[in-house]
Formats: C-alpha cells, sequence, structure tokens
C-alpha cells in the first residue's frame, strides 16, 4: 500500500515516512491476527451433528482475561504509537527552524495568491513578487508560510512536500517546509471551498539557487512548466 | 388513551419514577443541552470582545428586573397549582394556571416592547455580535415561553375535565426549566457586561 | 379501486399510517429509510459515474458540473447518515424491537412515538424537495462549514442550504423524542423479572445510542440556528470580518459528529449481539464487560471530536491530546470486538444469511477500525486529512454498520416482522455480491488516498498527479453499479417472502430473548400474557439441558 504515496521531497520526509510505515506494520499484523481468528472460527465452527456449541459466558475474571490481556496489550501498542508520531507532529506544527525566507499564502476562491519577497529577502516591500496559483522557492532552505485566505476557508495541500494546513479567514497561520529536490511539484485545495474548490491548485517549483536568482530578476528559466498559470 | 402507561402497575418491574415525570426530565435533559452549547458559544465569544460592555449598557435593565420577577411569580403560581391539584382541588389548580398563563403573557408583552425600542434605537439583530447573540438567546428562550404556554393551556383544559391532573406537576417541571434558563439569561446578558 | 375501500378507511387508516404501536412506526421508520437509501444509491452512482468518465454524461442523469457534484456528494453523505443509517438502525430497529424485548406493550409514550415518526416524515420531504428548489440542493459539504455555508453568494446556494439546516433540525427533533421512547420505557416498563443485567445487549445499546445521540446534539442545534441566521438574516456568528469565527462550528459541529458515528455504530452492534450468539448458539462472551465498554466508549466519545480538526488551525497541543483519548477509545472497542471473536470460538455456526451479514460487518469494520489509527495520529493525519484516504475509511466504518448490520437485522427478524421467512438463496447471493462489490470499492479508494488525491472535487482529469490513477476510479464505478444490482434480488426478496415465503412460527431460530415469545407478527399488545423473565438472554447449549437454548421466559424445571 504504501508505495502509493508520492516522492517526498521534504527535509523531515524520510522520518514522515518512516512513521506511516511504523504504524502501518503494527495495526496490519492486528489487523491479520483479528482476521485470521475470524476466518479460522468460521470454518472450523460450523454446525455438524452430534457436536455441541461450547457454554462460555466470559463471567469470571479468568475467563475475561482472554479478552482484556490483548486489549491491554493494544493499548500498549497505541500509546506507542503516539510516542512515536507526536514529535514529528512538535517539528511539523510546533517547533518551526529560523527561516531563510517568509512567503505570504492567501487562498481565495478559487485561487492561491502568493507573495514573494523579492530581491530584498523582505516581505511588505517595493519588489515583492505576486503570482497566481505559482509558488517558487530555492531549494534547500527553510521557507516560513504565512497562511490566510480572504473568504472561505481552504487547504494548502503539497502532497510531495506532505504538507497540508486549512487557511482560516481572520486568522494568520505559521507553517514551513524545506524542500531537498528541485522540481515543479502539485499544489491543491484540500477543503471544500465552493463550486470551483475541484479547480483550485497551482505548482510550487522547487528551483536551483541559480535558477531562483534569475527568476527573481524575471528571466527565462529553462524549466518546462513555467509558464502554466492556471492548475 | 395510552394503554401502556396507565396498564397495571405490578405488570412491570417496579417502575423508579413516574412515567410522565421521566419523561419530562429527558426533555429537560435535551433542552439543557440546546441552552447549554448556546450559552457557552456567548461565553467564549464575551471572553474575547471585551468590547461587548459597550453594546451591553443598551440593554434594558429594568424590563429585565421586571421581567424576572414576572417570572419567578409565575414559577410560584404554578407551584400552588401543582399543590392544589395535588389535593383534588381542580377549580383552585385552573384559576392558578390561568394566572401563570397571564404572568407568561405578560413576560412576552414586555420582551416585545424591548424588542421594538431596541430596533428603533437602531440596535437589530445585524447591529454587531453582541446584539446577534442578546437576539438569540432571548429569542430562543421565548419562544420556550410560548411551547410552555401552550403546554399549560392544554393541560388546563384537561384540569378542567378533571383529567390528568398528574399532568400539572410536569407542565410545572417544564415552566421551572424556562424560568431558570432566564435567570441565567439575566445576568449574562444585561448586568455582568457592564461590571 | 379506491373507493371500495372507503368502507375500511378508517381502520386502515389508524392502523397503518396514523399508528401509535410501536411495530408500526418502527415499519414505517425502517421502509422510509429504505426509500431514502434508494436516493442516496442513486446519488452514488452518478458521481462515481462523473468520476470515473469525467467528461461525459451520466447515464440516467445527465451532465454533471461542479455545482451539481457538489450537491450530490453533500446529499449523498447528509442522506446516508441522518435518512438511512439513522432512522433505520436507532429509531426503526429501536422501535420495534426494544418493547418486545423488554417484554413491554408498547413504548410508554406511544403518542410522542408517533409524533416522531411523522416529524421525521416532514423533515424527509424538506430534504427532497431541496433539490427542486431555484440554485439547487445544499452542496457545501455535510460537514456544513462556515463562512461558505454562512453566505449564499459563496456556495450559489440559495434555498437549498436554509432547507438542508430546517431538515437536520426536524430530523434531530424527531430523533430526540424517539429517544426519549426508548429511554423511559427501558426504565420504567421492564416485564418481571427483567432486571437491567437481564436486558438483551440490543437493548443497552439502544439506550447508549440515544443517551450519546441526546447529550451531543444539543450544542449543534444551537449552532444550526446560528448559521440559519447567518444565511438568512445576515448575521455574523460565524464571519470573521463581523467577529465571528469559523473554528467555533467546527467545534460545535464535530462535538456532535464525532459521538454520532457510535450513535450509529451502538445498535449495528447490537443487531450483532443478537444475531451471533443464536447462530453460534453460543453465550455472548463477556456480557458485562461489553456494557461497561459500551458506557466507557460513551463517555469517552466525548472528548475526542477535535480529531477531525488537526490541521484546521487549533492549538498544535490541543490535537496532541485530543490524538491521545482518541487512541483511548480503540480500546473498549477491541474489547467488543475481541468479544465478538470469542463468542465463536468453539461456537456451533448455522451460515444463515443473517449470520453472514454478521460475520462480514464484523469482517468489514476491522479494516475501518484499524485505518483510523493512521488519522488518530496527528501526524500521518497532516496527510491523509480531506483525501481519499478519509472517504473509504469511514465508508468501511459506516457502510458495514449501515447495511450489513442492517440486513442482519432484517433477515433475522424479518420472520418476527411479517410471519413470513426470506428465502435462504437469494439471500446468500445477495451476501456474496454485496460482500465482494463493497470491498473492491473502497479499497482502491484507500490507494488513492495515498496518492494525493484530494476529497469532494468533481473532475480528476484536471490534476495531473491523478491522471496516472484513473483506472482506479474507473473500477470503484464499475463495482458500485454490481453492488447496487446486487440489491435486486434482495427487494425482490423482500417484497415476494413477505406474499410468498414460507412461513414462521413464534421462534424459528430457536432464540431466547422474548420477541420470539410472540406471534409472528405480534398484534397489537404484544404478548397473549405479560411473560415472566427468569434468566440472562444468552443461555445457549448450556450444559444441563438437552435443547441448545433456554429462553428467558421458560420457567426453571422443578429439581427434582
Ligand atoms: C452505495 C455505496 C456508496 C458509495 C459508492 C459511496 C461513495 C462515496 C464517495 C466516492 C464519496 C466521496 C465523494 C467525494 O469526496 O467527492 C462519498 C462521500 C460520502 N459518503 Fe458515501 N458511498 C456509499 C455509501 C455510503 C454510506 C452507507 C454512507 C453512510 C452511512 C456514506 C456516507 C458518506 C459521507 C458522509 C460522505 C461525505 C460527503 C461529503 O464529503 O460531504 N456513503 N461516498
Ligand atoms: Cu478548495
Ligand atoms: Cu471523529
Amino acid at each position: 500500500m504504501l508505495q502509493w504515496l508520492p516522492e517526498n521531497i521534504a527535509s523531515y520526509g524520510a522520518q514522515y515516512d518512516a512513521v506511516f510505515a511504523n504504524i502501518y506494520y503494527i495495526v496490519g499484523a492486528w489487523f491479520l491476527a483479528a482476521e485470521l481468528f475470524l476466518f479460522f472460527c468460521i470454518f472450523a465452527f460450523g454446525r455438524r451433528k452430534g457436536r455441541k456449541a461450547g457454554y462460555l459466558p466470559g463471567h469470571s475474571w479468568k475467563a475475561m482475561s482472554w479478552v482484556l490481556i490483548p486489549a491491554v496489550v493494544i493499548l500498549g501498542f497505541d500509546l506507542a504509537i503516539d510516542h512515536q508520531q507526536v514529535p514529528m507532529w512538535r517539528a511539523i506544527k510546533e517547533k518551526q527552524p529560523p527561516a531563510d525566507q517568509t512567503v505570504t499564502v492567501k487562498g481565495k476562491q478559487f485561487v492561491w495568491d502568493i507573495t514573494h519577497p523579492g530581491a530584498d529577502g523582505k516581505l511588505g516591500t517595493e519588489d515583492d513578487k505576486q503570482t497566481m496559483n505559482q509558488l517558487y522557492v530555492p531549494v534547500d532552505k527553510v521557507i516560513h508560510l504565512n497562511l490566510e485566505a480572504e473568504d472561505v476557508i481552504h487547504s494548502f495541500f503539497i502532497p510531495n512536500l506532505r504538507f497540508k494546513q486549512d487557511v482560516v479567514p481572520g486568522r494568520s497561520i505559521k507553517g514551513w517546509f524545506k524542500a531537498v529536490k528541485t522540481g515543479q511539484y502539485k499544489i491543491s485545495c484540500a477543503e471544500l471551498c465552493g463550486v470551483g474548490h475541484g479547480n483550485m491548485g497551482g505548482w510550487i517549483h522547487v528551483l536551483s539557487e541559480q535558477d531562483y536568482q534569475k527568476w527573481l530578476r524575471g528571466e527565462e528559466i529553462t524549466t518546462s512548466r513555467l509558464d502554466k498559470d492556471s492548475l | 388513551m395510552s394503554t401502556a402507561a396507565t396498564a397495571t402497575l405490578d405488570r412491570y418491574e417496579s417502575p423508579s419514577v413516574a412515567t410522565g415525570r421521566m419523561g419530562m426530565w429527558w426533555v429537560l435533559a435535551s433542552e439543557i443541552v440546546i441552552f447549554g452549547g448556546a450559552v457557552v458559544c456567548y461565553l467564549l465569544y464575551r471572553w474575547h470582545h471585551p468590547e461587548w460592555a459597550e453594546s451591553a449598557v443598551h440593554t434594558n435593565e429594568l424590563i429585565g428586573v421586571i421581567n424576572t420577577v414576572v417570572l419567578l411569580t409565575s414559577s410560584l403560581t404554578i407551584v400552588l397549582a401543582h399543590d392544589a391539584a395535588h389535593h383534588g382541588d381542580a377549580a383552585r389548580a385552573k384559576r392558578l394556571m390561568g394566572f401563570t398563563i397571564l404572568l407568561g403573557l405578560a413576560f412576552l408583552c414586555f420582551k416585545a416592547y424591548e424588542y421594538s425600542h431596541e430596533v428603533a434605537a437602531g440596535f437589530t439583530p445585524v447591529k454587531n455580535l453582541f446584539w446577534s447573540f442578546y437576539y438569540f438567546l432571548t429569542g430562543l428562550h421565548a419562544l420556550h415561553i410560548v411551547a410552555g404556554l401552550i403546554a399549560i393551556a392544554t393541560v388546563m383544559r384537561g384540569v378542567g375535565r378533571r383529567e390528568n391532573m398528574q399532568r400539572v406537576e410536569y407542565v410545572g417541571i417544564y415552566w421551572h426549566f424556562v424560568d431558570v434558563v432566564w435567570i441565567f439569561l439575566f445576568p449574562l446578558l444585561y448586568l455582568a457586561p457592564k461590571f | 379501486m379506491y373507493h371500495m375501500q372507503t368502507g375500511h378507511a378508517v381502520g386502515f387508516w389508524r392502523k397503518y399510517v396514523f399508528s401509535t404501536d410501536h411495530k408500526v412506526i418502527g415499519l414505517q421508520y425502517m421502509i422510509t429509510g429504505l426509500f431514502m437509501a434508494i436516493l442516496g444509491g442513486f446519488l452514488a452512482y452518478a458521481f462515481r459515474m462523473q468520476l470515473a468518465y469525467p467528461n461525459e454524461a451520466v447515464p440516467l442523469f445527465g451532465q454533471v458540473g461542479p455545482d451539481v457534484y457538489n450537491a450530490m456528494v453533500t446529499m449523498h453523505g447528509t442522506i446516508m447518515l441522518f435518512w438511512v443509517a439513522q432512522p433505520i438502525l436507532v429509531s426503526g430497529f429501536g422501535n420495534y424491537l426494544v418493547p418486545l424485548q423488554l417484554g413491554a406493550e408498547d413504548m410508554c409514550f406511544p403518542r410522542l412515538n408517533m409524533l416522531s415518526y411523522w416529524t421525521f416524515l416532514v423533515s424527509t420531504v424538506l430534504l427532497v424537495a431541496s433539490f427542486f428548489v431555484p440554485g439547487g440542493a445544499m452542496g457545501g459539504g455535510w460537514t456544513g462549514y462556515p463562512p461558505l455555508n454562512a453566505r449564499m453568494d459563496y456556495t450559489g446556494v440559495d434555498w437549498g442550504g436554509t432547507l438542508w439546516i430546517l431538515a437536520l433540525a426536524l430530523e434531530f427533533a424527531a430523533a430526540l423524542m424517539s429517544g426519549i421512547n426508548v429511554l423511559s420505557t427501558t426504565l420504567n416498563m421492564r416485564t418481571k423479572g427483567m432486571t437491567l443485567f437481564r436486558m438483551p445487549l440490543f437493548v443497552w445499546m439502544q439506550n447508549a445510542a440515544n443517551l450519546i445521540f441526546m447529550f451531543s446534539v444539543g450544542p449543534l442545534i444551537a449552532g444550526a440556528l446560528m448559521l440559519l441566521a447567518d444565511r438568512t438574516l445576515q448575521t455574523g456568528f460565524f464571519i470573521p470580518a463581523q467577529g465571528g469565527d469559523p473554528l467555533l462550528w467546527q467545534h460545535l459541529f464535530w462535538f456532535f459528529g464525532h459521538p454520532e458515528v457510535y450513535v450509529l455504530l451502538l445498535p449495528a452492534l447490537g443487531i450483532l449481539t443478537e444475531v451471533i450468539p443464536t447462530f453460534a448458539r453460543k453465550p455472548i462472551f463477556g456480557y458485562r464487560m461489553i456494557v461497561y465498554s459500551v458506557v466507557a466508549a460513551g463517555v469517552l466519545s466525548f472528548i475526542v471530536w477535535a480529531h477531525h480538526q488537526f490541521v484546521s488551525g487549533i492549538n498544535p497541543q490541543l490535537a496532541v491530546a485530543f490524538s491521545l483519548t482518541t487512541i483511548m477509545i480503540s480500546v473498549p472497542f477491541a474489547v467488543i470486538i475481541f468479544s465478538f471473536l470469542a463468542t465463536l470460538w468453539r461456537a456451533s455456526i448455522e451460515y444463515k444469511v443473517a449470520m453472514l451479514f454478521a460475520l462480514g460487518m464484523l469482517a468489514e469494520f476491522l479494516i475501518g477500525g484499524v485505518t483510523g489509527i493512521h488519522l488518530a495520529s496527528t501526524s500521518t493525519d497532516i496527510y491523509l486529512h480531506d483525501t481519499y484516504f478519509v472517504v473509504a475509511h469511514f465508508h468501511y466504518t459506516m457502510f458495514p454498520v449501515t447495511f450489513f448490520g442492517m440486513f442482519a437485522g432484517i433477515y433475522y427478524w424479518f420472520p418476527k416482522m411479517f410471519g413470513r421467512k426470506m428465502n435462504e438463496g437469494l439471500g446468500w447471493i445477495h451476501f456474496l455480491v454485496t460482500f465482494v462489490a463493497f470491498n473492491v470499492i473502497f479499497i482502491p479508494l484507500f490507494a488513492f488516498g495515498l496518492a494525493g488525491h484530494q476529497r469532494r472535487i468533481y473532475d480528476p482529469s484536471l490534476w495531473e498527479n491523478l491522471v496516472p490513477y484513473q483506472h482506479l476510479h474507473v473500477i470503484a464505478t464499475a463495482a458500485t453499479i454490481v453492488l447496487l444490482l446486487g440489491q435486486i434480488p434482495f427487494v425482490f426478496n423482500f417484497f415476494w417472502s413477505m406474499k410468498k415465503g414460507r412461513k414462521a412460527e413464534r421462534n424459528p431460530w430457536k432464540s431466547n430473548t422474548l420477541e420470539w415469545d410472540t406471534p409472528s407478527p405480534p398484534g397489537h399488545g404484544n404478548f397473549e400474557a405479560a411473560p415472566v423473565v427468569y434468566r440472562w438472554p444468552y443461555e445457549y447449549s448450556a450444559p444441563d439441558r438437552e435443547e441448545d437454548y433456554r429462553p428467558q421466559w421458560l420457567a426453571p424445571e422443578a429439581k427434582p
């Protein structure tokens, strides 16, 4: 199943997918055990002439322990899963490494309005670069995002970065990522936002440092999809 | 009519509470979570919007106080009606329920007067969120008053025919509930914001 | 033809339409629910066709644009949960069976019960009417999130959304009335000998479900009124520009929404607690343990809601706390599932269709359960939230509950309801097709979710990252058609058996609970003589008795 996940280009990618796999194998094992037991019973204990079912009401603690002990073991595994995954969550949503650059992403029906800092590296100055649905970032740099919305709730989703955050009107939510591989990757909107929801998306362009500088200066870059403006 | 409710008592495992009263308690439980949810929403917003105090100044606490007294009195009359019904005095029970209905109607009249003046002064439900909540909470409450009045009137008709006297108690419970909701709303909307 | 019947009109209307008999009301709820299931299933067919062949008109439906798509998905979800699962599993089976299993003559408020059904019917009419108003039906998602749904301009849906809120409010009111009846009847109308811990687990589950519903729905009713005001009066309860907070709605909604899945799950588990012991010829394993697990799960269900909001902008630390409670709630359900497994151990299973659906529900629900862990874990949920992984996950919980649970119940109690048995052969076909097709629909959707397919988009072919996997949509759609066609044997079987099925005696499955002590079907007032209960309901295959069951109403044999 896990091979269905798209290529991971986030700095925390390997770790993230490992959490995924870990949960997958633990619950997968439980699942198989339970189903095997179920199907074993179904086939092994069919009605047969002359055989009466056992009388096991499970009233005593001793009998109940057959159920309670596995349940406690499950609890143990669950806690172990949570223990392992929470640091990942903290690293993504709580602790932010210092920014190399900050970009503002504003969702509105039905586009992503993106404001990049210009050559001065600061937002809110003359040379800010504004784009629609196209996010340009240098590779291997920590990018902070100010995530905002103008009208309704949208959700900024970049599958290859394992990044998702709802954007909510009236709030500015901080997010971050560091892309480690150049290329173009899909951006989508994951929260139903109206009739145009199915068309709301864009591309993230992870550029090498030179390409990024070129883009800042407004020069042609030799990557294929750069002129694609809509989706 | 309801065959089951009046069936011979020893047909069932000993019931703990009279069936009608129990039904009423469940109704109240459902209502409490509705009002509870609404009030908690208000409190959460109020917490984040200290500036609502400025709007709250414009509520008419004089009428609020009068209405509180009116409702408390009506609770008293319904208790007395229950007492009368309990002692089999149908005429007295009926009279007291009539008083209760009159007091409830008085409450609604005061409320209508209050609304109309507020709206005339520009404090409409869309003026700001405080006023939205004000109309929402008091309006929901007023609807419950209306429902309570209808229920009391229905039971009153039965009492006139000396039928289902136990129902006086059940509408009484409901009426107390409506009263208690007001006891919460009054300080929260009229008073607390001002201090 | 028509006027010939007028002589009987009064009798007929009192008996089958404006009836206060809990059995008739239960059947009314079920039949209305089944009709709505046809509608919900048809919508699923139409939008699944659109997903598989995005640019073509859907046969029997027509062209599907984005606005129509949104409306169909929203209405599909709303209908399946609140007009199929809830009326059938909670109000339908609950009404029919709770008084019977308790040994009562009826519910304790029969007229309230009738009012409940008619309120529900009005809500159904409103909901169906909302398809035909200008602007079309509600298209803002079954979760009704504002600001999207707080202003008509954001969706273009006009009256549809308003009717949707009103219909839901009425449906909730109807469910509350029905719930009050179940709760009061259970407390006050248990026949002699029916102590609380001798009640069938089905009754326990019904009560738990109704309690959970009652205590979770209130805040949402308040919120729905606020949303209605936002839509119609332009107030700003949920509009940030006016000082409102859209996240408040999400809290209100999910404070109800999560418990609601247990409201639907518990009655279905209740059906299994009756069907499985009967056909396993074995006592349920750990009766009290199951009761306590249900109580624990019910309590916990009120503190897990924010797991639907991990990436919605709530405080990340809060998310960690909710992740922990969510993971904890898997324990009581693990206990219940293991108890069922233990019940099957050394059983003597009769492979009747009711049993097949019951076992099928167990097998499928497990998949829904284990995939939930990826969603309860905050970090993996970042990626999976609002993708088809979630769609597949909740269908693996809700579909088995709604349809497998319901079919198990129908095949099992049909002889009681109509005095005749359903045909087992047709039932086997129905089961096999449903079981296989269901898996073929939703397993591919797990994969698609992992590939990054977001929810609620009308045309996957617009998305370059999804195009390579389009065949998964085709597979799922083909299976949907098979699944829907697979219901034809059931519909036929249902009506045919009603008239022509083999006559059923009182207790055709040799079960223990009190409903089998009545004639099939039971008359008004249910029991010929007030039954007395002597033991718990799961006395199957007791070693000291030759027959492999010992009904609750059977007086103990005198000791020699
Ligand atoms: C006939 C079998 C069914 C099929 C083929 C089916 C298919 C689907 C699909 C593909 C979606 C996602 C559409 C999208 O996000 O664009 C969906 C949504 C949904 N379904 Fe089903 N479903 C079926 C039965 C059920 C049942 C039995 C229930 C619940 C009891 C249910 C409840 C829902 C809900 C709540 C949604 C979410 C609606 C929303 O996003 O607002 N479905 N269904
Ligand atoms: Cu969107
Ligand atoms: Cu949930």
